[in-house]
């Protein structure tokens, strides 16, 4: 009933490195992917900055066919499937379609490509609307996509809940393994750099506005003033630890402890929900603060949100109780991308023993936090806790442990 | 520890025709349909000109100015059939543990009502390639990510417990009480607040649906365009609404004395893995998420009192239905009664799932089946009893309602009389 969940394939496209390897060299030595924007003209913008995925050529990847039908989220999704399964060993074609399952997290589905859609509305006529538009934009896309290239059956499933999103996805692929199915893709991969996602980021006042890529993200710093908005994320390939354990699989670490809160309505008072979601997540893995090796910080770069998530690291660690580390201040925030890279970097941190550090901050000491900064630290990294918020009050977290 | 069991104790439904679950049920029970010419925008130039459109006023149904500006019309829906279904459930605001109550809401397309209008403001009316953000409502962020439908239900209730949005397509009402039912039943919360909203009738929507030519054209009859399981049928009649359910665990929901509309008994959903729109014929799939559905509810095929369709009324989505309860209930499926309101409401995609499972369970409240209304021709390859125009009065304890959608997702769920014994 309560089997538990391994992560056994990683597939990684990440504004700092595309694939887990260019990904992990990057990360581990604090090499940053934040440039002026070029999928689009944003110097008329008053934020011009981002974490785009570089040398990406879908074309060289998938099967002409599927780039006119998809969005650019969609075929970099579509191809960390791949290489999360190729990792993990798995031949999909090898395994029972029912076995096999996709769960994966969204925020804004295919938005460049429903801009370009509205952009043919608009301006020429219903009659213009391209027939893919009816699915490819929508937020189930890349489950639908991917359980299609990889025949996959079983349960699938696609979960909004803005950057807490990409947690809970890896959540509910462990809840369905846990009810019988063998193995799950799970993970986001999230863009929405055009002119018109761009309009509405803009919108929610996070995104920061200077134009320094040494200095735009600084989550923890006295000068924080928002965030950086990037493209990409991970997917990962989940089973059972036994089944895998069975078929001589790599195990990059358990996934052992979730949790997911809500914070009480804004001005109403009340804490927000981040400690409850470390707290309930530790106790689900049985796991004392102190056994932690590392935290995942959500690091959102405001001041409000940085101190709310310190107050909370405080609260259960205590004072530089723990290390705390930010490695998407390379990337930027990838909305529901951002956590599975996150689980895909603690899980390669396990394995070499090494915590990537924390870029261009310099950490504000009232914080109380142990955040690692400049150098990567080695360290034995056998627990680690993944924090991600979403826009609107949602926390998620979850403990990852080593295997063996 | 035996398993915890999940009952729906308070129901909010918004439906074109029927705002408010008893002038849903009416309408339902009588036969009545909610499809008429689009007044929403021009649709002269469009392949398909009807759908199933609400009259709402926000105002009338309690909210705020600054709400009504915040919100998407869908984020308003679900705010509104939240606000119902918790009244209904009887349970007040104090009796909530915040922390133990959560959210869900479905939704396929999110505030896409909302982000075409936007998008034609910012862009002057598709003239920009660089669109002007400083004409953008404030909150345009919250219709980028619809997961603010979850917070806006939240803040509604007073749920700080899990809260997340469902997205999968037109099983996407199905699967939001789904994901809550799984949320119960493994402890993370005693109580959700789950259903699921859209509100897609808007330009961008019907002209992604002419190109794949899946709504229908018919232009005649607008009040007859949903033709479900009819030969004549042509295309689905898109749709608007929500529904939303106070869940509860069975156990604490009976101590209260709470009236139990049904437990959910059984849910599953599976994929095609074939084609982002199309089916196959077989109904293999969705024939197995029905199959670990009844196994869940530990019921078998002649225990089914009632089968509420997915019955868009596409000429291949009808036959795959019938081809999975054929695959999924042997011969039983001959003698089950199936219908499809969509016939009365439309197709209102991530919403009607939920808006199925309040008409499956006010089917068992009032032991009424609601008919497949517009049904005068059968399909030759559509031969099961589809409970043609008018409901049936029949002794209903156990229903099974589905669900099938673009991405190929396949959901079933079983609601049953907890009280029921179990095969």
């Amino acid at each position: 009933m309560t089997a538990s969940v391994a992560v056994t394939g990683l597939g990684v496209a990440s504004p700092n490195g595309l694939g887990t390897q260019d990904f992990w060299a990057a990360t581990r030595i604090g090499k940053s992917g934040i440039g002026r924007v070029t999928r689009f003209d944003a110097s008329s913008y008053p934020a011009t900055l981002a974490g785009e995925v570089p040398g990406f050529d879908a074309a060289a990847h998938l099967p002409s066919r599927l780039i006119p039908q998809t969005d650019h989220m969609t075929r970099m999704a579509l191809v960390a499937a791949d290489w999360a399964l190729a990792d993990a060993g798995i031949v999909p074609g090898e395994q029972p379609a029912f076995d096999m399952g996709v769960i994966t997290a969204s925020s804004s589905g295919g938005f460049e490509f429903g801009q370009n859609e509205l952009q043919k509305l608009w301006s020429q006529g219903s009659q213009y609307v391209s027939a893919y538009q009816s699915f490819a934009w929508f937020y189930a896309v890349n489950s639908g996509q991917i359980s299609i290239r990889n025949g996959m059956k079983g349960p699938s499933g696609v979960l909004v809940s803005d950057q807490a999103g990409g947690l809970d996805a890896l959540a509910q692929a462990r809840r369905q393994i846990r009810k019988g199915t063998p193995l799950i893709v799970s993970g986001a991969v999230d863009a929405s750099i055009c002119p018109w996602g761009w309009a509405a980021q803009l919108t929610s006042g996070r995104l920061s506005t200077s134009d320094n890529p040494d200095r735009a993200y600084v989550p923890f710093d006295a000068a924080a003033g928002g965030h950086v908005p990037g493209e990409g994320g991970a997917l990962l390939v989940m089973e059972d630890t036994e089944a895998a354990r069975a078929r001589g699989a790599r195990i990059y670490g358990e996934l052992v402890g979730y949790a997911a809160t809500f914070d009480p309505k804004p001005g109403t008072g009340g804490e927000p929900g981040l400690r409850r979601a470390i707290e309930l997540a530790l106790n689900e893995a049985d796991c004392a603060p102190q056994d932690v090796d590392v935290v995942f910080a959500d690091a959102a770069g405001t001041v409000e949100l940085d101190r709310a998530e310190a107050d909370a690291l405080r609260t259960v660690f205590g004072t530089r109780g723990v290390p705390v580390t930010a490695p998407k201040t390379m990337t930027g925030r990838l909305y529901s991308g951002a956590a599975p890279l996150d689980v895909a970097a603690a899980l390669l941190a396990m394995d070499e023993g090494l915590i990537p550090p924390t870029v261009h901050t310099d950490p504000d000491p009232a914080y109380g936090l142990d955040l690692v900064v400049g150098q990567p630290r080695t360290a034995e990294v056998r627990t680690a806790l993944v924090l991600a918020r979403g826009h609107g009050g949602f926390n998620s977290a979850v403990v990852l442990r080593a295997d063996g | 520890m035996s398993a915890r069991r999940v009952a729906i104790t308070g129901i909010g439904v918004l439906a074109p025709g029927g705002v408010g679950t008893k002038n849903f049920w009416s309408l339902l029970s009588e036969g009545r349909t909610a499809t008429r010419a689009i007044t929403f925008f021009d649709a002269s130039s469009f392949r398909s000109r009807v759908a199933a459109e609400i009259d709402f006023d926000p105002e009338l149904h309690g909210l705020s100015p600054q709400e009504i500006r915040r919100m998407d019309r869908a984020a308003q829906f679900a705010v509104v059939a939240a606000r119902e279904a918790l009244g209904d459930s009887g349970l007040e605001f104090a009796d909530l543990d915040p922390y133990r109550t959560g959210v869900t809401v479905g939704s396929a397309v999110g505030a896409t009502m909302g982000l075409d209008t936007e998008y034609r403001t910012v862009s002057d009316g598709g003239r920009l390639d660089l669109v002007d953000h400083t004409y953008a409502v404030p909150h345009l962020y919250d219709y980028l990510v619809p997961s603010s439908f979850a917070a806006e239900v939240a803040w509604a209730t007073g749920a700080q417990g899990p809260a997340t949005v469902v997205s999968t397509g037109c099983t996407s009402g199905i699967d939001s009480v789904g994901h809550a039912v799984e949320l119960i039943r493994e402890g993370s919360a005693d109580v959700m607040i789950a259903g699921s909203s859209d509100a897609p009738i808007s330009p961008i929507t019907m002209a992604c649906f002419d190109a794949i030519k899946a709504t229908t054209p018919r232009q005649d009859s607008p009040e007859t365009a949903s033709r479900p399981f009819d030969n004549t049928r042509n295309g689905f009649v898109l749709g608007e609404g929500s529904a939303f359910f106070v869940l509860e665990e069975l156990g604490a929901a009976q101590a209260r004395g709470a009236h139990i509309y049904a437990e959910i008994a059984g849910y599953a959903t599976r994929s095609n893995a074939y084609h982002m729109t199309g089916l196959r014929p077989d109904g293999a799939e969705m024939a197995e998420a029905i199959r670990v559905a009844m196994a869940e509810a530990r019921l078998n095929a002649e225990d089914i009192d009632y089968i509420n369709a997915h019955g868009s009324g596409t000429k291949q989505n009808d036959r795959h239905e019938t081809a999975a309860f054929k695959k999924s209930l042997g011969d039983h499926a001959y003698a089950t009664p199936v219908s499809s309101i969509k016939s009365m409401v439309g197709h209102s995609l991530g919403a009607i799932g939920s808006i199925e499972i309040a008409a499956s369970a006010l089917a068992m409240e009032h032991h009424v089946v609601p008919p497949t209304a517009n049904l005068h021709t059968p399909d030759p390859e559509c031969d099961l009893d589809y409970v043609p125009v008018t409901a049936r009065e029949q002794r209903t304890d156990a229903v099974l309602t589905v669900g099938s959608g673009f991405g190929g997702f396949q959901s079933a769920m079983v609601l049953a009389r907890p009280e029921r014994s179990e095969a």
